[in-house]
């Protein structure tokens, strides 16, 4: 098998800082077996010259684990939001198309700014609140079929790719997006988490809460961990039916 | 917690409730009122003028229907202005019942707005009769004709997959297989309500 693919050609949308106009730069790098869209990105770190021979500055891109598990990497390749690491050159249609994601702000070429989904997190309390001035000791077990159950969930590698994929994630809406609403379903699930359940949900039915779902229903097709984020959703939605007759007819107290 | 910071959620969860109850309800009194001008146009007329005589009928349109509608219409709006479609890179299902949801309830509203004018605010100001010969009038119109046929059926799979939504937005099918199941439940209902709006469409035309 002498060199049958000689090159591989990729067509990136750049922008040079985070106010730069978006434009595009055509890329031919040497096909190597077994590549991603990471490798060939390297490759043209290593020799910034685009495809008309031109010298041109190095694309820049976000990258960390190269194991699809850390959601730095995740880019719109051909299209479709996905991690880089992830997507294998042979598996691609070319030209390769590589853009950034939309919903978030460029920082420059192919990196974008998470934070809003961080501050999300933050937002709707999604951790297990164990720190304090003493030990609080070893907490409630929780059975191995959930445990196994919850594992699928804490999959969310906040990579942003649902976000993406979300018609009600833009410009003119603040919803928080899918994958923060299924980490309050899986904090509220936990022995311990559940402690906090209340406090999660009020976070949750605030502005750009879940209610901004519209059940488009893209993202649980985009997950690349294939986590049952419309599943969550709509578990949420009945916590929230029960979390606001227990508020509205209950008593001064519920959890 | 502070309640002011529900008001989103609040809204939400009523425009849901609305569309089904009361106006999912009326529409589908409604369907099945004038369904009965397939069968004459005296049991048409006999149907109609009881739901004309129902007490308080003032208080029971306000309250059932012109405040709900009025509501669930200007609020749905802003809800379809704040979504942006992108069934081009996303063509499935779900994104396409999206966007349709939100299409049909644009049409929807136009074509209520009209009708409302036309049958019972023309009646209100002008003493128009409304009955059997009021509506074949109409709809001898062939433009009127398919703008009817065009609002009720908007109107109708606008309420049938909204019922949808209703389930999931409150919480009542969580899994993908109840989920699925329901589609199918609303698929008969968009195929039954259907089909009895535009019988009695063809029913007053001819």
């Amino acid at each position: 098998m002498a060199e049958e693919k000689k090159s591989i050609k990729l067509i990136i949308t750049r922008q040079d800082d985070p106010d730069g106009k978006p434009y595009e730069e055509e890329f031919e790098v040497p096909y190597r077996e077994n590549m991603n869209v990471i490798s060939a990105l390297m490759e043209i770190r290593r020799n910034p010259v685009n495809a008309k021979g031109e010298k041109t500055t190095p694309v820049f891109w976000e990258m960390g684990c190269l194991e699809e598990v850390c959601g730095a990497c995740s880019m719109v390749i051909n299209g479709k939001p996905q991690q880089s690491c992830t997507a294998l050159v042979d598996k691609l249609e070319q030209p390769i198309k590589l853009a950034p994601m939309t919903t978030f702000p460029v920082v420059r070429d192919l990196a974008v700014d998470r934070s809003r989904m961080f501050d999300s997190l933050k937002k709707v309390k999604a951790w297990v609140p164990i720190d304090g001035t003493y030990d609080l000791g070893p907490g409630p077990r929780m059975a191995e079929s959930k445990r196994q159950w919850a594992y699928e969930l804490s999959k969310c590698m906040t990579c942003g790719v649902c976000l993406e994929a979300c018609p009600n994630v833009n410009d003119r809406n603040d919803f928080i997006g899918p994958a923060p609403l299924s980490q309050v379903r899986l904090f509220n699930a936990h022995p311990t988490g559940e402690m906090h359940k209340a406090e999660r949900m009020d976070a949750l039915l605030t502005e750009g809460g879940l209610q901004d779902c519209g059940n488009s229903q893209n993202c649980v097709k985009v997950c690349p961990k294939g986590i049952p984020l419309t599943t969550s959703i709509a578990a949420v939605n009945r916590e929230a039916t029960i979390h606001s007759f227990k508020s509205f007819f209950g008593s001064d107290y519920h959890n | 917690m502070a309640d002011q910071e529900k008001r989103e959620y609040n809204l939400r969860r009523l425009h849901s409730l609305l569309g089904v109850i009361p106006i999912g309800l009326f529409l589908m009194q409604h369907l099945v009122v004038n369904h009965f001008s397939t069968y004459s146009e005296e049991a048409f007329n006999t149907a109609a003028g009881f739901m004309e005589n129902l007490p308080l009928r003032i208080v029971l349109e306000f309250g059932l229907i012109y405040i709900p509608i009025l509501f669930h219409g200007i609020y749905g709006v802003y809800i379809a202005f704040v979504s942006e479609m992108n069934l081009g890179r996303y063509g499935w299902f779900r994104n396409w019942m999206f966007m349709l949801q939100r299409l049909t309830g644009i049409i929807t509203l136009i074509f209520i707005g009209w009708h409302v004018w036309e049958t019972r605010l023309a009646n209100a100001i002008y003493g128009t009769e409304v009955n059997f010969d009021m509506m074949a009038s109409i709809l001898s119109s062939p433009f009127m004709f398919w703008f009817y046929v065009i609002g009720v059926l908007s109107a109708v799979f606008h309420f049938a997959n909204g019922l949808w939504s209703f389930f999931v937005t409150w919480g009542l099918i969580i899994t993908p297989r109840s989920q699925k199941i329901m589609t199918y439940v609303v698929l008969v209902v968009f195929v039954v309500f259907g089909y009895m709006g535009i019988a009695s469409l063809i029913a007053f035309a001819s």
